[in-house]
């Protein structure tokens, strides 16, 4: 099976062309086309994930691959690198894109572009499969490079809406700026080690540091530059600005972009590239703390948001944030589960959302409430996915999450228990936030009664991949049971390390107190707030007004950036405006006009217009001529 | 002929052709310029001529020059002169030096 693995991205690439070209105008031809392509690649995943099982653990990786440029000393390479890292991507990516094609056949289904989102769904899961199974530096460029792309193309989906359309600049441009460090160090990769590809690189990096003629602090440098581009794409602060305004495409995108195919990407290249990372202490603290802070940061704003998809999207940062963290400090394992786990349940909630705002028509939560006597089945799902986020056990979150606090805590980083305790408190807040979304919206009475009226439970085509990602939000968890660790066992870095290394489940209940107290603590305050109504959430707002209005305006970094755009950049144009005006055109461009005329007017003097005048000076100059040859 | 030194054709080009500069550069009337150009081809061919018979006279590459240069002079008048014909009526004159429209 592994050797048909470079069909995986090739698939849904000729799915994209064949949309494209062929079946622009039969909607339901190209729905099926896309939809059976990921299918395919859904089960040659399965098929090489049961391969790898099979085989001897510590040899569990293939590549294979041909050239693509030759460019002494330089060879491109394009391949395909299969590990429990990459099998576990493969199976993700296709399967959250697999359902979220089946769900966009209902939600999707009066789209004038009905071909055209079905072409650029299939054109992103490739770009981001690209991406997964690369061998190479460069290979994971350009499927980084085309994920970008597509997620401007969705995200701009409805570009006649201008918020969509500065979404999707917005989304690029933002991108684009970490790109631009991660271009940076895959080329001093290329400079430095003279090849791209994944396992040369990382024998050299070893062979380097073993007989020190490369020094620690010069892996962790092209390390942080490969990090920039993590940054930008998984959303990190201060490049976290662009994953909020993604909300603007179509819902399903926000599902896939947020679960599989983007975000992920900047979490999966930073696990990939490991060996960089884990080379210096350096690189490891900057990753550990700006996932931390990204954390504790993005959840703090989702207290205060009112847009449902904005919620969502803020707990996206929180928990790429923890996944990011999590690598900092060593844990591989628990930020690929983490990244697993919540693939899962971030699609489920935000299908959910996309269901409740197909019924209403409506993304603010103080619009929606009651929502559970019409739409039982998103109730129910709903409410799976975000017990799973808030990591009650026993729900997916939970296993992950407290993986993640276990690897913090054990870690030996720079002061790391100020990361455990924001951790701690940032599943606190996370278990708030997320119970205040779903008592707003699916309890209490309805506030918009125009638009309740008309609420009704969504088609099967969207129910059905609501019920399968609750089921498994509520399985994927149980991969990693105390005592039999199976992922833990699958995928890792360097030697087997089983976090916290509880033996059963209720060891582990008891080991993680903890985390399910501040989960349970955020709920009952949340209910509190937002079910009971003891408290008042708008007094509370008003006493802490400037508080509230800070997270409300997200801490005002939308506006620091268009400041520091407005003055630098827009100062910087102003300058290069006024010698453009007065140095380039005024001088230059009119200068050598005015040269050139003044030349032609004095060697016009010669042209008198008499042809006597013309043949003398031949004459003369034949005599000239003479009279120098014969001398 | 033999006894007729080389340097004496020589000399009557050498005159022939300054007689003809002469016209070309110095008289105003378009018709004199025109017939000092033919004294200067004439006192080429006479040199052609000179040379072909004192050098190797079995060649005939000087008077088929000759012949050529020749014709081509009578085209070239035949031109020249419709030039200086056109010229007059438009001008009423066959002064060069009032035909300058071409001073830069």
């Amino acid at each position: 099976m592994i050797q048909y693995s470079w069909l995986i991205p090739t698939l849904p690439a000729l799915a994209y062309v064949l949309i494209t070209i062929f079946t622009k105008r039969f909607k339901n031809i190209s729905a099926a086309i896309s939809i059976l392509t990921m299918a395919s690649c859904f089960a040659l995943a399965v098929g090489i994930l049961f391969e790898l099982l099979k085989m001897d653990p510590a040899s569990r990786s293939v590549t294979f691959g041909t050239t693509w440029l030759q460019i002494a000393p330089w060879q491109a390479n394009v391949g395909v690198l299969i590990d429990p890292l990459s099998a576990n991507m493969l199976l993700v990516v296709t399967f959250i894109s697999l359902l979220v094609q089946i769900y966009s056949l209902g939600y999707m289904h009066d789209d004038e572009r009905f071909s055209t989102y079905y072409s650029y769904l299939s054109l992103f899961t490739a770009s981001m499969l690209l991406l997964v199974v690369s061998n190479n530096y460069l290979q994971i460029f350009v499927g980084w490079e085309l994920v970008g792309l597509c997620s401007y193309l969705l995200i701009g989906f409805w570009y006649f809406k201008p918020e969509a359309a500065n979404a999707a600049k917005k989304a690029f441009v933002v991108n684009r700026i970490g790109d631009m460090g991660f271009l940076m160090g895959v080329v001093t990769i290329g400079m430095v080690f003279q090849t791209f590809d994944f396992a040369q690189v990382k024998d050299l990096v070893a062979q380097g540091l073993a007989n020190h003629t490369l020094a620690s602090g010069y892996v962790a440098g092209i390390a942080i530059l490969l990090f920039c581009g993590a940054v930008g794409k998984s959303a990190q602060f201060p490049l976290h600005v662009w994953l909020p305004d993604a909300m603007e495409g179509p819902t399903p995108v926000s599902a896939l972009i947020h679960a599989a195919t983007m975000v992920a990407a900047g979490v999966f290249m930073v696990a990939r590239t490991y060996n960089l990372f884990s080379a210096d202490p350096l690189s490891m603290t900057v990753v550990a703390y700006i996932g931390g802070f990204t954390a504790i940061f993005a959840a703090s704003i989702a207290l205060a948001q009112d847009d449902i998809k904005r919620i969502l999207a803020y707990s996206t940062l929180s928990q790429l944030g923890y996944m990011i963290m999590s690598l900092g400090v060593g844990g591989y394992t628990s930020g690929m589960f983490h990244l697993t786990t919540h693939a899962c349940f971030k699609a489920l909630l935000f299908l959910g959302s996309g269901s409740v705002i197909h019924a209403l028509h409506e993304q603010d939560i103080w619009k929606m409430g009651g929502l559970s006597k019409k739409m039982k089945i998103t109730t129910i799902t709903f409410a799976i996915g975000t017990l799973a986020i808030a990591g009650i056990p026993p729900f997916a979150g939970f296993f992950s999450k407290d993986a993640i606090l276990d690897a913090v805590k054990d870690s030996t980083i720079w002061h790391h228990e100020i990361l455990y305790y924001a951790a701690v408190f940032t599943a606190f807040l996370t278990a708030f936030y997320m119970f205040r979304l779903f008592f707003v919206v699916f309890t209490g009475e309805a506030r918009d009664h125009h638009s309740f009226d008309h609420a009704h439970e969504s088609p099967f085509t969207m129910c059905l991949p609501l019920v399968l990602l609750a089921g498994l939000s509520i399985c994927v968890g149980w991969l990693n049971w105390p005592g039999v660790d199976a992922y833990s066992k699958f995928v890792y870095y360097g030697d087997l390390h089983l976090e916290g290394g509880a033996s059963n489940f209720v060891q582990l209940l008891t080991q993680s107190w903890l985390s399910i107290v501040v989960a349970v603590a955020g709920i009952t305050l949340s209910a509190m707030f937002y079910y009971w109504r003891i408290f008042s959430a708008e007094k509370m707002a008003v006493t802490f007004r400037p508080i509230y209005l800070l997270l409300k305006n997200k801490y005002y970094f939308d506006e620091f950036y268009g400041w520091i755009v407005k003055t630098f950049l827009f100062g910087l144009a102003t300058i290069l405006k006024w010698f453009d005006d007065e140095v380039v055109d005024d001088g230059m461009v009119d200068g050598s006009g005015w040269v050139a005329r003044k030349m032609g007017g004095l060697l016009s003097l010669t042209q008198t217009g008499y042809v006597q005048n013309y043949a003398l000076v031949v004459f003369g100059a034949v005599a000239v001529i003479f009279l120098l040859v014969s001398f | 002929m033999n006894n007729i030194p080389l340097v004496h054709f020589l000399y009557l080009a050498g005159i022939l052709f300054g007689i003809g500069m002469f016209g070309v550069l110095a008289r105003k009337n378009a018709i004199s310029v025109l017939m000092g150009i033919e004294l200067m081809l004439n006192a080429v061919n006479i040199n052609f001529l000179a040379f072909a018979r004192y050098w190797n006279w079995n060649s005939l590459t000087g008077p088929v020059f000759v012949v050529f240069v020749i014709t081509i002079a009578a085209a070239e008048a035949a031109v020249a002169l419709a030039i200086i014909i056109s010229i007059y009526r438009h001008l009423r004159t066959a002064n060069v030096d009032d035909a300058h429209y071409l001073r830069g």
